[in-house]
């Protein structure tokens, strides 16, 4: 089965803790190709990293094994994390297991595959601007986007590093609060973990699997209708059902607006692109990676490996990147993107004054066919509208299965306030109850 | 965090006013990006690109309407003792280089 669907770029196999108790005792975990494990090649998904075997562990992968799960794999990706569709792999892609004529999303799209196919009880992502929600909403599975800071990134191959967060995605909500139990915390080797002791506000010692209790009454839903208007009918239908069904269960809806969001995808864009451009500067085949064969000078030679070795996605964030912090462009591009960042964080700043968490479809639209939007660039990012401006304000947030539309898969995201996982945890759970 | 690396800075040409210029992109400026980049394309890739980008630039125009912004970042240095701990061992650091010598790293020729 694992081999039809493309779910895997390694298989192998990481023992957890014997003698470890508790939810992972046993439990089976994939692991994004991103996120490195010592002795076990990591590609990203791509040409550079065929044979690129890190000589240590994520922080994140040691606390699963430390909580007694076993790794099974490294799951394939879109290279580099860039990409809705996990086909920008070098790996070929991965195929949807609801319907394998679909794209299973991206980029973590092997992770959400890997847990739907029941090839691993619980997969780890990232998600940079919706690379965990966007594979679960279209797999049928949760995925959990944590709050910038609750997660270690030591060992997660950096991409955008202002904006990405690893996280969980497994088959409920309960499993993928577990994983976040096991991977969450403060770790010395990243200093932008947080310590939840020091944050003010936030729960030390908060159990997020037992937030998944399902108990909703009383507790206040914002419906923004900027996350409604452009999607696909039959996914508002989906969501629009399903929050009704969380009313029923005693939640409280209210229409609220965030105007700062039309710009979400252009500046999430325009900052993602600035840092990749600056993060994969790194890839000149010298201290690691793949190397072409070049009689050029230093200049040609990392031309010429950056050539082979990256795919025309990760080219194009590349050049672009570059382009919007060049001299004369940097203003206009960047500068504005990072206002527009801010402005977003205020926007769910004051929506979150009068509402718990705030409710929306994960994705505008239907899991695109293969092939469908791979050659349209601005189609795929406009596919992002959703879940960018949670990684532009830093939130925590869940795809939960809404239910189906036309046999596919259709995600709610709830998002809440920043380190209050326990919330939009116990709001997803009451979603999969009903 | 602005940093912007020393190839980006010597990007030329600057936008002329810029408000009514489209963003188009030319064959031209692609290949002068993906010099400072270091990126080789071949030449069905710079048009490729020169059409995908002028489609992307455009989109990012709307930018133009982001009013300015206070950001109130919240932003704390994080410190620690500057104490010796054990890292990788010198054979872990090279052992993904694709040429090492004399436990040095071997990189392309400088000129």
């Amino acid at each position: 089965m694992a081999a039809d669907y493309n779910l895997f770029i390694t298989e192998e196999t990481i023992e957890g803790d014997a003698d470890a108790e508790g939810p992972l005792a046993g439990a089976t975990v994939a692991v994004k190709d991103n996120i490195s494990t010592e002795g076990i090649r990591t590609t990203c998904g791509s040409e550079m990293l065929t044979d690129y075997v890190p000589p240590y562990s994520a922080t994140v992968v040691d606390r699963l094994t430390e909580a007694g799960a076993t790794v099974v794999g490294k799951t394939n990706m879109d290279e580099f994390g860039m990409g809705t569709t996990t086909e920008t792999s070098a790996f070929g892609p991965t195929k949807n297991p609801v319907d394998p004529e679909r794209v299973p999303g991206g980029s973590s799209g092997g992770s959400a595959a890997a847990v739907a196919a029941g090839e691993a009880d619980i997969a780890l992502g990232s998600d940079t601007g919706g690379s965990v929600r966007c594979p679960a909403a279209f797999c049928g599975v949760v995925g959990i986007k944590p709050t910038y800071g609750l997660v270690s990134r030591y060992g997660l191959v950096a991409y955008a590093n202002s904006l990405e967060q690893i996280g969980p995605i497994a088959g409920t909500v309960e499993e993928a609060a577990a994983g976040l139990d096991a991977i969450a915390g403060p770790d010395p080797h990243d200093g932008t973990t947080r310590d939840l002791s020091e944050v003010e506000g936030a729960d030390p010692d908060a159990s997020y699997a037992a937030a998944a209790d399902g108990d909703v009454d009383g507790l206040t839903v914002g419906v923004p209708t900027e996350l409604f208007d452009g999607a696909d009918e039959r996914v508002v239908e989906t969501v629009e059902a399903a929050i009704a069904d969380l009313e029923a269960q005693g939640a409280e809806t209210t229409e609220i607006s965030l105007p700062s969001v039309e710009h979400a995808v252009q500046a999430y864009y325009v900052i993602a692109m600035a840092e990749a451009s600056s993060n994969l500067a790194r890839f000149d085949g010298v201290r690691y990676g793949n190397r072409a064969d070049s009689d050029g000078n230093w200049n040609e030679s990392f031309a010429e490996t950056r050539e082979e070795g990256f795919g025309a996605e990760v080219k194009r964030r590349i050049l672009l990147g570059t382009y919007a912090l060049s001299a004369g462009y940097h203003d206009k591009y960047y500068q504005k993107a990072q206002d527009a960042r801010a402005w977003v964080r205020r926007d769910f700043e004051e929506a979150f004054a009068d509402v718990d968490v705030i409710a929306s479809p994960t994705m505008p639209v239907l899991p695109f066919e293969l092939g469908e939007s791979l050659d349209d660039p601005l189609r795929m990012y406009l596919a992002d509208a959703n879940t960018t401006p949670v990684n532009l304000a830093n939130l925590p947030a869940v795809s939960v299965p809404a239910g189906e539309a036309d046999g596919l898969p259709v995600g709610l995201q709830l998002v809440g306030p920043k380190f209050d996982e326990e919330t939009v945890i116990r709001a997803a759970s009451a979603v999969e109850d009903r | 965090m602005s940093d912007t690396s020393e190839s980006a800075d010597d990007a030329g040409e600057a936008p002329d006013g810029g408000d009514d210029a489209a963003a188009a992109v030319d064959a031209e400026e692609v290949r002068h990006v993906a010099e400072l980049a270091r990126v080789r394309l071949d030449d069905d890739e710079v048009e490729a690109f020169a059409d995908q980008f002028g489609d992307i630039l455009d989109y990012f125009e709307a930018l133009d309407e982001v009013p300015e912004t206070d950001r109130e970042e919240e932003l704390v240095n994080v410190m620690r003792p500057d104490e010796v701990e054990d890292g990788l061992t010198q054979a872990e650091a090279l052992s993904n280089a694709e040429e090492t010598e004399d436990g040095f790293f071997v990189g392309p020729k400088v000129s």
